[in-house]
Order: structure tokens, then C-alpha cells, then sequence
């Protein structure tokens, strides 16, 4: 495998621009000044994987996708951790709460994503959307987002933009362990009639090609990005059905419990990585 | 009228007299081309932006005719040379008759 790689990326240098030449490239992430952890070390549980550095999308991405990252004005995302501002201190429902209300500043959840998903009280494995929908249906009694609808996303957006910078660190053992298994199996499972696993591109071709998609490591620190080609923030389980749809297989849905657990896994490969929430991607 | 509209504006709060700054604006507006059909085939109405103009004291800095084909949420950026302290104005106009503003002051 490796040897073939490194032919492929070979024959790339010899034949495009220095552009194509594959890999992440050297840049640092600074974002309004603070710098980013974007390439780290890689932790513990993935030393059977091979890879050492762990590495942001944000690397794998051209230069003009980069610089609109680098500061929160130019970034498109920021629209939306507006909007969701807007929305924080909204009632809705009818027991006449907003966020506001229950959590005051939005700024006290800062931290919180760095340990999403992890496993409540009742042992179910949540991610931040189950989070949000809970206190909407329950507490304000209100109805439930759309997990990929835009007023979640912005949302989920706003509370990661609070963390922006931490580092990951979701929980693997304990009661989450069982949950981490399964998302383990999922990520090395073929799917589909291309018969692709996650790691079939992620951890033994990122920094290759696919044709003309520039492969990373498929690290979720940036989520909910805002992708160009859809003007709009995507959130983890959209891309991870775009990623099993492009395999050729029927995908499971946005919010399954299956997702929840790849979530996890995947997250769990970024433990160190910064959170760049809303990060910009091609 | 155009939900979610909200203008954003980015300018230095101090600069030397004589020197050129960089300013940046967006504004949140969906930018209904008024090209497209719904669902049932009927052509949503158009809704753009389609004038904006930023003033300095008083003085025109830049003035720009905006036409359907401009996606989301319009972004400019400019540069603008001041001469003394001051505000900057800058003003969308909407579709609807809507006048959207927002003030910077500089000082030198």
C-alpha cells in the first residue's frame, strides 16, 4: 500500500504543478490571529492505524478555502453562529423559553463540544443535535429541528464556535466503549457496490486524489462546516451519508444510532485536534 | 420582505490621515434571482439587493448597481483613503423598498 502511494504521488509531481503535488501542505491555522492546532500527534487507540499525525481537513484544502478561514469576517459560516445568536434568545414554544433563559450566555458552553458525543445518564450515546432537540421538545416545548436543517446547524455551530480552538477529547472507554466498538467496525466496513470503507480513503489515501476530490483524513474537528458548493453549514451525519451514498450503497439516516457511533469513532480520531468550528471546505 | 437580512461591516477604528484602508462588508440576503419556479411551476418573484453605496463624511466612496445574477449573501470589498476623522454610512437598498444602514466611526 504504501509503496503504492508514494508511486502515485510520484507520478502526480512528475506530471501537475506543484499544486497536485498531494499530501497536506506546511501552513499554519490562525484564526483572527490564535493559532489552531491543526496537526498534531495521533492518540493512543490509533497506533495500529499507521498513521502518527493526525491532520486537519483545513490542510488538504486550496489556498483561497483556507484564507477565508483564517478570519471570522471573511469566513461565510460566521453568518450562520449569527443567526443562531438571533435564535438564542428567541422564545419559542409553549412554555414561553428561550435558550437564554435556562443558560443564559452562550458562552458557558464553551467546552462542550470538545466531549461530543458522549453517553447521558439513561447510557444512550448523544451528540450535541440530540442535545438541542431534547430541550427544545422538552424543555420549551417547542417542535424539533431538522437534524440537517439550517436553524440546527447554526445552532450546533454556535455552541462549537464557543470551544473554538480546544482540543478534542471525547471519552472512548467507560460506558462509551461499546458504542466506540461499533463505530470502529462501521469506519472499517466496505460499503456499497465500490465496496469503499472510510479507511480506504481516509487512512490509507488521504492526501492522494480521487479524481479531482483532494482526499484528507476525514477529521470532524471543523463541523458543521460551511461547504462552498453548498453555500451552506453540513452537518457530520449529511456528510457522512454523502461519503456512504458516493460508495454506491444505501446509506443509513441522519440521527441513526449507527451515525451516533461513527460519530464517535471519528471524533475519537481527532482527540487533539483544535475545534474550527464552522470551518470552510471546497 | 427578505427574512434574515443583516448587514456586517468591518473597519479599522483608527488609521494615519492619507492612508488607504481595507474594508469589508456582507450583507445576509438570499438574493432571489427571479429566474427560478417553485414546485408548482410558478416563477418566485425576484428579491435582490440591488444598489449599494458607501459614504465618507458626507462624501461618496463607492457606489454600486447590483443585478440578479449575484449570489448570497453580497460580500465587497474595498479600499478607501481618509483624509480626517469621520464616519462611514453604508446603505443597502432592497428590492422592497427596504433601506438597510450601518455606521462606522474612524479616528485619525
Amino acid at each position: 500500500m504504501k509503496f503504492k502511494a508514494m508511486t502515485a504521488v510520484v507520478a502526480l509531481a512528475i506530471s501537475a504543478p506543484l499544486v497536485f503535488a498531494g499530501g497536506a501542505d506546511d501552513d499554519t491555522l490562525a484564526i483572527d490571529g490564535e493559532e489552531m492546532i491543526s496537526k498534531t500527534a495521533a492518540p493512543a487507540h490509533m497506533e495500529e492505524t499507521g498513521i502518527d499525525t493526525i491532520i486537519s481537513g483545513w490542510h488538504f484544502r486550496e489556498d483561497d478555502t483556507q484564507s477565508m478561514q483564517t478570519d471570522s469576517f471573511d469566513n461565510p459560516g460566521m453568518i450562520f453562529v449569527d443567526q443562531a445568536m438571533d435564535m438564542w434568545s428567541t422564545v419559542e414554544g409553549e412554555a414561553g423559553e428561550s435558550c437564554a433563559s435556562c443558560h443564559g450566555d452562550v458562552s458557558t458552553f464553551e467546552g462542550l463540544t470538545t466531549k461530543m458525543p458522549k453517553v447521558n445518564e439513561d447510557g444512550e450515546l448523544v451528540v450535541m443535535e440530540d442535545i438541542i432537540n431534547n430541550c427544545r421538545t422538552e424543555r420549551m416545548q417547542a417542535d424539533a429541528w431538522k437534524w440537517s436543517g439550517n436553524d440546527m446547524q447554526s445552532m450546533v455551530a454556535l455552541i462549537g464556535n464557543q470551544s473554538l480552538g480546544m482540543p478534542m477529547d471525547v471519552a472512548i472507554d467507560g460506558p462509551a466503549a461499546e458504542y466506540w466498538k461499533q463505530g470502529k467496525e462501521m469506519y472499517y466496513t466496505r460499503y456499497g457496490q465500490l465496496e469503499l470503507s472510510c479507511a480506504n480513503c481516509h487512512e490509507q489515501n488521504y492526501g492522494n486524489y480521487i479524481r479531482a476530490d483532494h482526499l484528507s483524513q476525514g477529521q470532524i474537528n471543523g463541523f458543521p462546516t460551511y461547504r462552498l458548493k453548498q453555500a451552506k453549514l453540513i452537518s457530520k451525519h449529511n456528510r457522512f451519508r454523502g461519503c456512504i451514498r458516493d460508495t454506491r450503497a444505501e446509506t443509513f439516516a441522519e440521527g441513526s444510532d449507527e451515525f451516533r457511533a461513527l460519530e464517535l469513532y471519528v471524533a475519537s480520531r481527532g482527540n487533539g485536534l483544535s475545534v474550527e468550528t464552522p470551518a470552510v471546505r471546497q | 420582505m427578505a427574512s434574515g437580512v443583516k448587514p456586517r461591516v468591518k473597519v479599522p477604528s483608527s488609521a494615519s490621515a492619507g492612508d488607504a484602508i481595507t474594508i469589508k462588508t456582507l450583507i445576509s440576503h438570499p438574493m432571489e434571482s427571479g429566474q427560478r419556479k417553485d414546485g408548482d411551476g410558478n416563477t418566485i418573484p425576484r428579491s435582490i439587493i440591488n444598489r449599494f453605496t458607501c459614504e465618507f463624511n458626507g462624501e461618496s466612496v463607492i457606489d454600486v448597481k447590483m443585478e440578479p445574477a449575484i449570489s448570497t449573501n453580497p460580500y465587497f470589498e474595498f479600499e478607501a483613503t481618509v483624509p480626517e476623522a469621520g464616519e462611514f454610512v453604508f446603505t443597502w437598498y432592497d428590492d422592497d423598498g427596504s433601506v438597510y444602514n450601518e455606521n462606522k466611526a474612524i479616528s485619525v
